[in-house]
């Protein structure tokens, strides 16, 4: 009983704080509730056992990711009109559309025979490690090897624009 | 009511569905990158419910961590670029980046 409760508290919090990132009209509303979906999907996954996954997504999505998006917001954004600044167009066709591809998916997700099996314990860090050394090697390596890249991207990329700024002003 | 799968993978398809609406309709380009991260994290979220409910092992919970390492290099790209672009055009409305259209 008690954990149902806890899923629905999490559920709710996850998928209202999501509608407000899809339908605010103010960017920064959408950012800070961003942060509630992070939160609610990371409870989620310590009901679904996964424990070290909870840890990593609050380290990397809410600890890394969003003070990314936050600090691009903030030197973007213009101020003066930062109530208006995440407008949408064409809402009603989109909704349409995401409706009728909600209604198929529910369809199948019906229609599929789900064998249940038993599910797996708690401590789950163990053997993510030992599937991490052993089974996914190479995704593993090619993983950090793509982080690299995107780091070393990232730096050429952002540097270039100050440079460009810098250059302006003298 | 028992919770089941079918209740994780509820919540992942609103997520999915919202994050959809997002990249569709948001006109800044922060904005429909916040839709790709709803979109990612639903997979993430559907990756997690199989194997915890149906799969068992833990190979779902591995393609999550590089569900999550992918969304963090994608995330640090593309802010990347969207500074870039504000520096050149003064502005990160997706309507008004035609400058490949002529």
């Amino acid at each position: 009983m008690g954990e149902s409760v806890v899923f629905y508290f999490l559920a709710a919090l996850t998928c209202v704080s999501a509608g407000i990132v899809a339908l605010s009209r103010n960017i920064i509303y959408s950012t800070i509730a961003l942060l509630g979906t992070f939160l609610g999907i990371a409870g989620l996954y310590i009901q679904l056992s996964a424990d070290f996954l909870a840890a990593v997504q609050v380290l990397v999505y809410v600890g890394g990711t969003l003070t990314l998006i936050l600090f691009a917001v903030m030197l973007t954004a213009q101020i003066e009109n930062v109530r208006t600044s995440n407008t949408s167009r064409n809402r009603f066709p989109a909704i349409i559309v995401i409706g009728l591809m909600l209604l198929l998916l529910g369809m199948i997700a019906n229609r599929t025979e789900w064998p249940v099996q038993a599910a797996s314990p708690m401590p789950s860090t163990t053997k993510l490690g030992h599937a991490f050394l052993s089974e996914y090697m190479l995704p593993f390596e090619v993983g950090s090897v793509v982080l690299l890249g995107a780091m070393i991207g990232a730096v050429v990329l952002a540097r270039r624009a100050v440079k460009r700024t810098s250059e302006k002003r003298s | 009511m028992q919770v089941g799968l079918v209740h994780y993978l509820t919540v992942a398809a609103i997520l999915f569905g919202f994050g959809l609406l997002c990249v569709m309709t948001r006109r800044h380009a922060v904005g429909i990158l916040l839709g790709v991260e709803l979109i990612l994290n639903a997979a993430a979220l559907n990756f997690v419910a199989f194997e915890h409910f149906i799969a068992g092992g833990i190979s779902g919970q591995v393609f999550t961590v590089f569900i999550i390492t992918l969304a963090a290099s994608e995330a640090a790209i593309a802010l990347a670029i969207v500074l870039q672009v504000y520096k050149t055009h003064r502005t990160v409305t997706a309507d008004d980046l035609t400058d490949m259209k002529n």
